[in-house]
């Protein structure tokens, strides 16, 4: 790969998406930088877990373009795209960890698949990682008989476990008690810190976007509203950042003629 | 009103129509997921990503060793039953004995392949699509992909690959089964020793015969696979939709195995 260390890690310009003929996301241009901690925030149908889609090469695009690392993800090669994954880990919402195999194998799924190690060595690293998310002794259980945040937990293990330059969160700390949610974000930091990673993260959670972000992108309908530090996005002035941060309800006007003829099905 | 009218005559056509192109698109998903499974068991390793042994091997135990009681019992049973109205309908002609050929025939031929497939359909097509299903519902698909595990490669082609060898073994134990019951019911009622009975089967068929039904049981077995694992795939919806799934893709491969159970039969007695 041609790139340099200070090329940005996500580049996304002009990117379009639909989902059928509904418009999801609309000229988003985004970028990430080598080390960032990067929050996407948005509210319910902002089109924020889309554009994670669209992030990790899911969906493709409507149009515009998404490079992740130097790699343009809808025009990649089978082979190319293969390699970029190998250096992408992804935490899912819920975990998305195999039910039929132990935290352990669910772990050591990545290393098994590409790379030629011993189980000994496999079986280290696995119990590294369990360290790092603080889950040690924990390998041998099933994703069912863990509780929603070692769930969450086991879930970072298993995307870091590759040592990745490129890590993803999905709302890491939906479903979880505050305590548990502040001990992720401690690990997010931690994982920076230690790995080097650049990380985005989608929440809709202020207080864990502001506790660990770098830069905070806003998403409303499709489109991102700002990109700024912290400070920038608590003090900006746009109405529906404002909403937003203070947890505001949506003034939406109603026109009389368009209520009757949606009630009328008309 | 006269646009009104135009409306409700073309609507049905639509609907028609839609489903027409809907079916064409569903064919095309099946061959294309049966052509991606081949590829990944035949070149896999070439690429450094293979189909896993001990994957296919946990694959033909749950497939194959554990239908094999229930595929033996129905066998046996279908061959009780052949062998009843068998004779029920050779009495009339006083040719009672006949009844062993008409058994070989049809139980090598049609129904040992047939009540597999049924029976594979039911226990494993559906288990398919319901494992699949949740996986795809609880983002364990995007997780394989993302981790660069393809998932037909990890899911659907160690299956293939089972059901391919699992099918037409446990069509031979049901083609065993079937004449055994066969030769239990004539020994009973017609008094015929089993020495006999093995011996006029065993002229009664030539290879021929096992081989049409073993065909048949790998054109089942390719069904089965393709439909269970492609409703699993596209299930949207939650708990309801990884039910309703479940629920086609038995329907629909049944519903096909009957079909291309058919048409083989025609072509193969050509």
């Amino acid at each position: 790969m041609t790139r340099t260390e200070t090329q940005p890690v996500i580049e996304v310009s002009a990117l379009t998406a639909h989902y059928g003929s509904r418009k999801i996301l609309e000229g988003i241009d985004f970028h990430v930088e080598p080390g960032e901690i990067r929050i996407i925030m948005g509210g319910s149908g902002s089109g924020k877990s889309t554009l994670l889609r669209h992030l990790l090469g899911l969906n493709l695009p409507t149009s515009g373009r998404v490079r992740l690392l130097g790699v343009d993800v809808a025009g990649a090669s089978a082979t190319e795209l293969h390699e970029l994954r190998r250096n992408i880990g992804v935490a899912f919402q819920g975990g998305a960890l195999f039910s039929s195999m132990t935290v352990g194998e669910n772990i050591k799924l990545p290393l098994r698949e590409h790379a030629r190690l011993d189980e000994t060595t496999m079986d280290i690293m696995v119990r590294l990682k369990l360290e790092v998310v603080n889950l040690a002794g924990f390998e041998h259980l099933m994703p069912a008989q863990l509780s929603g945040g070692m769930i969450k937990r086991a879930a970072v293990a298993r995307a870091v476990i590759m040592d990745p330059k490129l890590l993803f969160f999905d709302e890491p700390s939906a479903g979880l008690d505050p305590v548990v949610s502040a001990e992720l974000d401690e690990m997010i930091l931690r994982l920076r810190e230690a790995m080097n990673m650049s990380i985005v993260v989608v929440t809709h959670e202020l207080e864990s976007a502001f506790k660990i972000a770098d830069r905070i992108t806003v998403l409303d309908h499709g489109r991102i509203l700002m990109t700024g530090t912290v400070a920038e996005v608590q003090s900006c002035p746009h109405p529906r950042v404002q909403d937003l941060l203070n947890r505001r309800p949506r003034r939406s006007e109603v026109n009389a003629e368009d209520y009757l003829r949606r009630l009328t099905g008309g | 009103m006269a646009d009104a009218a135009g409306q409700s005559s073309a609507v049905p056509i639509e609907h028609l129509g839609r489903a027409a192109v809907a079916a064409v698109e569903e064919f095309g998903y099946y061959f294309l997921l049966w052509l991606e499974s081949l590829y990944w068991l035949l070149f896999g390793w070439m690429k450094k990503q293979p189909v896993r042994i001990s994957a296919m091997a946990a694959q033909m135990v749950t497939i194959g060793i554990a239908a094999t009681p229930i595929v033996t019992i129905l066998a046996f049973t279908i061959g009780v039953m052949l062998a009843i109205q068998g004779i029920a309908t050779l009495e009339t002609f006083g040719a009672e004995e006949q009844v062993v050929m008409g058994i070989a025939l049809s139980v090598t031929r049609e129904f040992a392949a047939l009540i597999t497939a049924i029976v594979v359909a039911g226990r494993s097509g559906s288990a398919l699509a319901a494992r699949i299903g949740t996986m795809q519902v609880s983002q364990e698909i995007d997780a394989l992909r993302v981790m660069s595990i393809n998932p037909v490669r990890y899911l659907a082609a160690p299956v293939l690959a089972a059901m391919m060898v699992m099918v037409p073994a446990l069509t031979l134990i049901a083609d065993f089964a079937a004449l055994l019951g066969g030769a239990v019911f004539t020994n009973l009622e017609l008094g015929l020793s089993y020495s006999a009975y093995l011996d006029r089967t065993l002229s009664s068929l030539v290879f021929d015969d096992v081989r049409q039904g073993l065909i048949k049981s790998l054109v089942f077995a390719t069904i089965i696979t393709v439909i269970g694992v492609s409703n699993g795939f596209q299930v949207t919806g939650g708990a309801e939709g990884v039910g309703r799934a479940t629920t086609r893709a038995v329907v629909l491969s049944i519903s096909y195995i009957v079909v291309a159970d058919m048409l083989f039969t025609y072509f193969l007695n050509r």
